[in-house]
């Protein structure tokens, strides 16, 4: 069956307001985050209404019927990106899920395999969005280990033509985005996990912009960590994923600390409950972990190959009828080959902020500004810019009617 | 259209044509303020003497709203005493936070008026303050002098 992607807007009742005194809603900002079916939005209500209790915790019915539900969401979580179930630790956040490893990585004493010294080495790359780049760098500030990076090319690719010296024996970590949420360029992984792990190096991939887009099995792609959010992914906020190899996280010592994440204590000390509990102190965000769940059935059910074939499609169309437009410019590769639905632009001298604000009078909505990727935009040579990211529900008319405002806006602001 | 209460023909023209925009080699203080959302910077230069706002100059990158919010406050402030110039800056600080329910106080704004508009897009009332913000920051720093 061909995809349909105006059947599969149905499913998303935002879709049903308008914007702006009865504009149609265009929603072309899907990289921040995504709009949310209704399977999601009743899993979630359901869970208040009818399962309520506290998980792992309560000798009654409702509390075990939330642990069956959290769990199960596991289970779901675990098989649509190719992990095991104690593989995966729920956050609040993806941003959270980044921060826990550099926190746990941190605190790891000597003798343990994540153990950090003075002149070890993190390596990122120029592309990274702020949450994996910054706590790297402060692990390092913190640690004395050196920070370095990969550079990025004019054309928006990792320049990947010093990886022997950027990835050297003295690389403890390294931590790479899997597609830019500006570029939208999407990193081959294979030479750089290689690499990785010939030098004992542990691989981490933030994979928010890549897990709700397209197939990723962490088997396949040989990495040891991966997070991702639930919110980008037709999931609720408020709650991320960590997945981890099973081996590592036994290896990792905890970050939060609290109920539920024991398995005995004392007045003057404490040790962990296996993984994932370890890493999930307190009650969790057990509506939104339902939520998720149902997030990533409905993907299944859709299918990422075809949601990435879709994407790709939108891509093509988008850059093809951009890139006619006087004084646009992409920032970003111009190709689909390896390369997702994010397409950040410049268009002359309007700022990004104007765009952004007329587009919107149209009831178009986008990004602007520098996406939580400062280095990157100041790397590109461009303050700011304006972005448009595509999704399952976006559809060919939605790309017309942007390229048609951005060519009004021109004329009002020319 | 909407957006053209946002978008005054004032602010376009200032926006086009910014005026005090070359920073001078002289000044009593010199700020530099970053709208960290967006990405907007603003480098400004201040002289005051004998309680005057004698000379504010600036450069900088920035939408259109942020430029000439800048532009239009050297052409309302320079020359005025300091404290007629916190009036002015307290009153267009009030317009900005008034969610677009009043209008300005004309005589004291003058084409500041003109940015009324802004206060009904909360993510721009930034981008609007981001000069006076540097304006009191330099302002403050070169009376301490």
């Amino acid at each position: 069956m061909a995809f349909d992607a105006v059947a599969i807007r149905a499913d998303f009742p935002i879709f049903d307001r308008k914007i702006r005194d009865g504009k149609r809603l265009v929603y072309l900002d899907s990289g921040a985050t995504s709009q949310k079916p209704n399977v999601v939005i009743d899993a979630e209500s359901n869970f208040y209404r009818l399962h309520n209790a506290a998980a792992h915790r309560g000798a009654h019915q409702l509390a075990e019927e939330a642990t069956e539900a959290i769990e199960s969401a596991r289970q779901v979580v675990s098989e649509f990106i190719g992990g095991q179930e104690d593989e995966i630790v729920f956050t609040k956040s993806s941003t959270e899920a980044l921060n826990l490893l550099a926190y746990s990585i941190g605190s790891a004493p000597k003798g343990n395999k994540f153990h950090l010294s003075a002149g070890d080495e993190i390596v990122v790359s120029e592309m990274e969005h702020h949450a994996n780049l910054i706590p790297w760098q402060q692990l390092a500030a913190r640690t004395g280990a050196v920070l370095k990076w990969f550079e990025v090319t004019p054309e928006g690719r990792l320049d990947l033509s010093d990886i022997n010296s950027v990835i050297t024996t003295k690389t403890k970590i390294v931590a790479l985005t899997h597609q830019s949420n500006v570029l939208g360029t999407i990193n081959l992984l294979d030479e750089l996990v290689k690499r990785t792990h010939d030098v004992g190096a542990v691989f981490i991939l933030d994979a928010c912009q890549s897990v709700p887009h397209m197939p990723v099995n962490v088997v396949e792609l040989d990495i040891d960590f991966l997070a991702f959010s639930g919110h980008k992914a037709v999931g609720p906020t408020g709650v991320g994923v960590l997945w981890g190899r099973s081996n590592l996280l036994a290896e990792l010592p905890p970050f939060l600390f609290g109920g539920s994440m024991i398995e005995s204590v004392t007045m003057t000390d404490a040790t962990w409950a296996p993984a994932p509990r370890k890493f999930e102190p307190g009650v969790p965000n057990m509506a939104q972990i339902v939520g998720l769940g149902e997030a990533v059935k409905y993907l299944s059910k859709i299918g990422m190959p075809a949601i990435h074939n879709h994407e790709i499609e939108l891509t093509k169309y988008a850059i093809a009828n951009m890139a006619a437009i006087d004084s646009l410019r992409v920032v970003g590769p111009l190709d689909t080959n390896m390369r997702g639905g994010a397409v950040s632009f410049t268009l002359g001298e309007i700022h990004p902020h104007d765009l952004g604000q007329f587009l919107d009078d149209a009831g178009i909505a986008v990004r602007t500004g520098h996406h939580c990727a400062w280095p990157l935009t100041r790397k590109m040579g461009v303050p700011a810019t304006t972005r448009a990211s595509f999704y399952l529900y976006n559809t060919l008319d939605d790309i017309d009617q942007l390229c048609t405002s951005i060519l009004a806006a021109q004329k009002y602001f020319g | 259209m909407q957006l053209d209460n946002l978008y005054q023909e004032v602010i376009l023209d200032h926006y086009k044509n910014p005026q005090n925009k070359k920073l001078s080699a002289n000044y009593d203080a010199q700020v530099h303020h970053v709208n960290p959302s967006c990405g907007d910077e603003i480098d400004l230069n201040i002289t005051v003497k004998d309680g005057v706002v004698e000379a504010i100059t600036w450069d900088g990158v920035g939408c259109s709203i942020s430029q000439a919010s800048v532009s239009i406050l050297t052409d309302l402030l320079i020359g005025k005493t300091i404290t007629d110039a916190y009036k002015i800056y307290d009153e267009f600080v009030a317009l900005m936070q008034s969610k677009g329910t009043v209008e300005g106080n004309e005589d004291l704004l003058e084409d500041a008026v003109a940015l009324a508009g802004v206060s009904k897009y909360p993510a721009r009332i930034k981008c609007a303050l981001l000069g006076w913000m540097a304006f009191k920051d330099a302002s403050v720093q070169a009376q301490a002098k």
